[in-house]
C-alpha cells in the first residue's frame, strides 16, 4: 500500500520540526574530578542542544500546533472523557509549599500530608467508600490494585477463589487486570438492552467468584437499573463488586457506587478530576475500599491521629506497594484542587451537564443510537458507513472524531462522549461534522483528513514492527522511503 | 469478490481450514478469514507439544480491525508451529493456504475429519 509518510513522520515537508538535537549538538564538559559515582557510570562530556528561549518556545508551541488537543477543541473520545484541564490546579501544583521530598519525615510534611488526606476524604465521599488509597499510579494500576485487594481479603479468610466476572461490553484492561492478579476471566455476554443479563449473571457466578467487575453507567452509557439485584447474587455468592471508575463523571454528587453495594473502585483523575491525560504520565488511579477492606491498601496509607497529626502508616494485612511512596503527588494535587474548588455544587453541576451535552448532541446527529436512555455518552452506528472512515472525515471538520469500533455491541459504533465543558455552539459544530462526514461519499473520505499536519497514519506498520523510542527515528533516516 | 477455497481442504463456520491426513496435517485460517480481518499484525499459538481440541480456542489472531480467536479444527498434538508469523503476521494475508499455516497437528481422531466442511459447503457458506 503506498503510503506518503512513515510512523512519526509529517506528509507536509514544510511542517516537519526536527527534534531539538537535530537543530544544534553543543558538546559541553561536565568532568567533575570530585564525583563519588565509579567511573564507569560517569562521562566527561555530554552533547545536548544549545538553543535560545525564543528557539525553545518556537520548538514546543509548534509541536502543539501539530497536535489536537482538548485546548484545541471539542475531543469527544468516548469512556475516555477528555474534559478540559483547568489552568488553575497547574498554579496549585506549582507551588513551593508542596514541592516536599518524599523523603521527608512526616513531622516536617503536615501540609502535603493534610491535602492527601483530604483527597482521600473527597473521594471516599464521592463514591461512597470507607478508606481511599490515592498510591496506585493509573487507573490500570488502580484496578490491578483493587483486584490484589480482593485477592488479599479472600485469602485471609481462606477462600480460595478462582475466577472474576466481566461483561463482554468492559474496557480491556479489567480483562487484561483479572489475568495479571492470576484470575480467570469469565466472559459476561450483554443482554438485548445492552445491559447485564441477570440470568446469564446468576449461571455465571459460583463459589468461585472473587469478583464482578462493572463499570456503571455502562460502556454505552446505559445505567444498570438492576444494580442492587447484581450486588446481592454476588455477594450471596461471596463475591466482591468491583466499580470500573471510568464512567464516574455520569454520577458525580448524584449517586454513589458503595450505596449500590460495590465494594471496591478506582477513579480515573484524568478523566472525572480533570488532571491531564496521558503523555505517559506521571498519572494516578486511586482505589476506594469498603471498611472490612481497608486492612489490604497499600502501605503507606496516610490518617489523621486523634491529636489532629497526620501520618503514614502500613495498613495492617497491606497487599503491600503498588508504587514508590505515597503516590504521585503533584498529579494528585490537581485533583483535589480541581473538587475543592467545584465543591458539592459544582460537580454535581458537572454531571447534570455532561449528560445533558450528551443527549443535546445525539439528538442533532443523523446516526442511530441502539441503546439508550443513555446518560454522559452514547454509542451511535456509522450504519452501512466504515465508522473509522467516517471519523476520518471528521477530521476535515475541525473536531476530534469519537471513540470508533468500540464497544462491539454496536456495529460500527461512534462512542461519544462530549463532557460537560462544550458549548452549545460546540455542540452543533460537532453535530455538523458528525452529519456532513457521515453524508460524504466514499472517494471523499478515502482522501480524509486533507487538512491535518499527518494525514493517515500507517497503522500496521506501527503495530507490525513499533519503533519505541526517540533513537528509533534517527534509524529511520538510513531506510527511509524504502517501506 | 470471490475467494480461494481449496478442494483439498476441511473447513470449520469459524473459517479456519485444515488438511486432512493420518499426520502432521497443517492448520491455519481461510483466504475469506484473512480478507475480514484485514492485515494481520499479531499471531499467539500453542507451543509444539501441546494438545489442541476440536472446536477449542488454540490462539489468537490480531488484525488492525479486531482480535479473534482461532478455533482447532482437528484434535491432536502440535508437533510443529510456523514460528515465521512471530515476525512476519503478514503472511497469513498473503498466503493463507501456503506460508501463512499456522500449526502441524497429529489428529488424534481422523474421523473428526467428516464432522468438517467439504469445500463446496465453505465456499456457499461465504457467498
Amino acid at each position: 500500500m503506498p503510503m506518503d509518510y512513515d510512523q512519526a513522520r509529517y506528509s507536509r515537508e514544510d511542517l516537519y520540526e526536527p527534534l531539538l538535537s537535530e537543530k544544534d549538538e553543543t558538546t559541553v564538559e561536565v568532568g567533575d574530578d570530585d564525583s563519588p559515582l565509579p567511573e564507569e557510570l560517569t562521562r566527561d562530556e555530554v552533547t545536548l542542544p544549545s538553543l535560545s528561549e525564543p528557539e525553545l518556545a518556537r520548538h514546543y508551541t509548534r509541536l502543539s500546533q501539530m497536535n489536537w488537543s482538548i485546548d484545541s477543541g471539542p475531543y469527544p473520545l468516548g469512556s475516555c472523557t477528555m474534559k478540559y484541564n483547568p489552568k488553575f490546579t497547574e498554579d496549585v501544583a506549582a507551588l513551593p509549599q508542596g514541592a516536599v521530598h518524599p523523603d521527608r519525615s512526616d513531622a516536617a510534611s503536615q501540609g502535603v500530608l493534610e491535602a492527601y488526606h483530604r483527597l482521600q476524604d473527597y473521594l471516599g465521599r464521592i463514591g461512597g467508600m470507607d478508606a481511599v488509597t490515592l498510591q496506585p499510579p493509573a487507573g490500570a494500576a488502580g484496578e490491578l490494585t483493587g483486584i490484589l485487594v480482593a485477592k488479599a481479603y479472600h485469602e485471609a479468610r481462606g477462600d480460595d477463589r478462582s475466577e472474576v466476572v466481566i461483561p463482554a461490553s468492559a474496557h480491556g484492561t479489567n480483562f487484561a487486570t483479572a489475568a495479571m492478579a492470576g484470575y480467570e476471566v469469565v466472559e459476561l455476554p450483554s443482554g438485548e438492552d445492552g445491559r447485564v443479563d441477570v440470568e446469564a449473571l446468576e449461571a455465571a457466578v459460583s463459589e468461585e467468584t472473587a469478583a464482578l467487575m462493572l463499570t456503571n453507567p455502562n460502556t454505552v452509557g446505559l445505567f444498570e437499573r438492576d444494580i442492587e439485584h447484581i450486588a446481592d447474587i454476588v455477594h450471596d455468592a461471596g463475591g466482591l463488586l468491583y466499580y470500573d471508575g471510568a464512567n464516574l463523571n455520569a454520577l458525580l454528587g448524584r449517586a454513589r457506587p458503595g450505596d449500590m453495594g460495590f465494594d471496591i473502585m478506582h477513579y480515573n483523575v484524568h478523566k472525572t478530576f480533570a488532571t491531564p491525560h496521558g503523555g505517559g504520565g506521571p498519572g494516578a488511579g486511586p482505589v476506594g475500599v469498603v471498611e472490612e477492606l481497608a486492612e489490604f491498601l497499600p502501605d503507606p496509607h496516610v490518617r489523621e491521629t486523634d491529636d489532629g497529626v497526620y501520618e503514614t502508616y502500613a495498613p495492617e494485612s497491606s497487599v503491600g506497594k503498588v508504587h514508590g511512596f505515597a503516590g504521585n503527588w503533584l498529579v494528585l494535587v490537581k485533583a483535589w484542587a480541581y473538587i475543592a474548588r467545584l465543591g458539592d455544587a459544582g460537580l454535581r453541576d458537572a454531571s447534570a451537564k455532561a449528560v445533558l451535552n450528551a443527549n443535546y448532541l445525539a439528538d442533532r446527529i443523523d446516526l442511530d443510537i441502539p441503546y439508550g436512555p443513555f446518560h454522559h455518552e452514547f454509542a451511535a452506528t456509522a450504519g452501512d458507513r466504515d465508522a473509522a472512515e467516517v471519523a476520518k472525515g471528521m477530521l476535515d471538520y475541525g473536531v476530534h472524531p469519537p471513540t470508533t469500533k468500540w464497544p462491539e455491541m454496536v456495529s460500527e459504533a461512534m462512542l461519544t462522549e462530549p463532557t460537560e465543558i462544550e458549548s452549545r455552539a460546540s455542540l452543533d459544530d460537532l453535530a455538523a461534522a458528525f452529519n456532513e462526514a457521515v453524508a460524504d461519499d466514499d472517494e471523499t473520505l478515502a482522501e480524509a483528513p486533507r487538512r491535518t499536519t499527518a494525514r493517515r497514519i500507517d497503522q500496521v506498520s506501527a503495530a507490525r514492527s513499533p519503533r519505541l523510542s526517540w533513537q528509533a527515528l534517527a534509524d529511520e533516516g538510513e531506510d527511509d522511503g524504502e517501506d | 469478490m470471490s475467494f480461494d477455497v481449496p478442494d483439498d481442504l476441511r473447513y470449520l463456520e469459524s473459517h479456519e481450514w485444515t488438511q486432512t491426513g493420518d499426520s502432521s496435517v497443517r492448520v491455519g485460517i481461510s483466504d475469506f478469514a484473512q480478507d475480514e480481518l484485514g492485515d494481520v499484525v499479531f499471531v499467539e499459538l500453542p507451543d509444539e507439544g501441546d494438545t489442541i481440541e476440536k472446536d477449542a480456542e488454540f490462539g489468537v489472531v490480531e488484525s488492525i480491525k479486531a482480535v479473534s480467536d482461532l478455533y482447532a479444527p482437528v484434535s491432536g498434538e502440535v508437533v510443529a508451529v510456523n514460528e515465521a508469523l512471530f515476525d512476519e503476521p503478514e503472511l497469513v494475508n498473503d498466503d493463507p493456504y501456503g506460508d501463512g499455516w499456522m500449526l502441524e497437528v497429529d489428529p488424534s481422531d481422523p474421523d473428526e475429519f467428516d464432522d468438517l466442511l467439504s469445500a463446496d459447503e465453505y465456499r456457499d457458506q461465504i457467498e
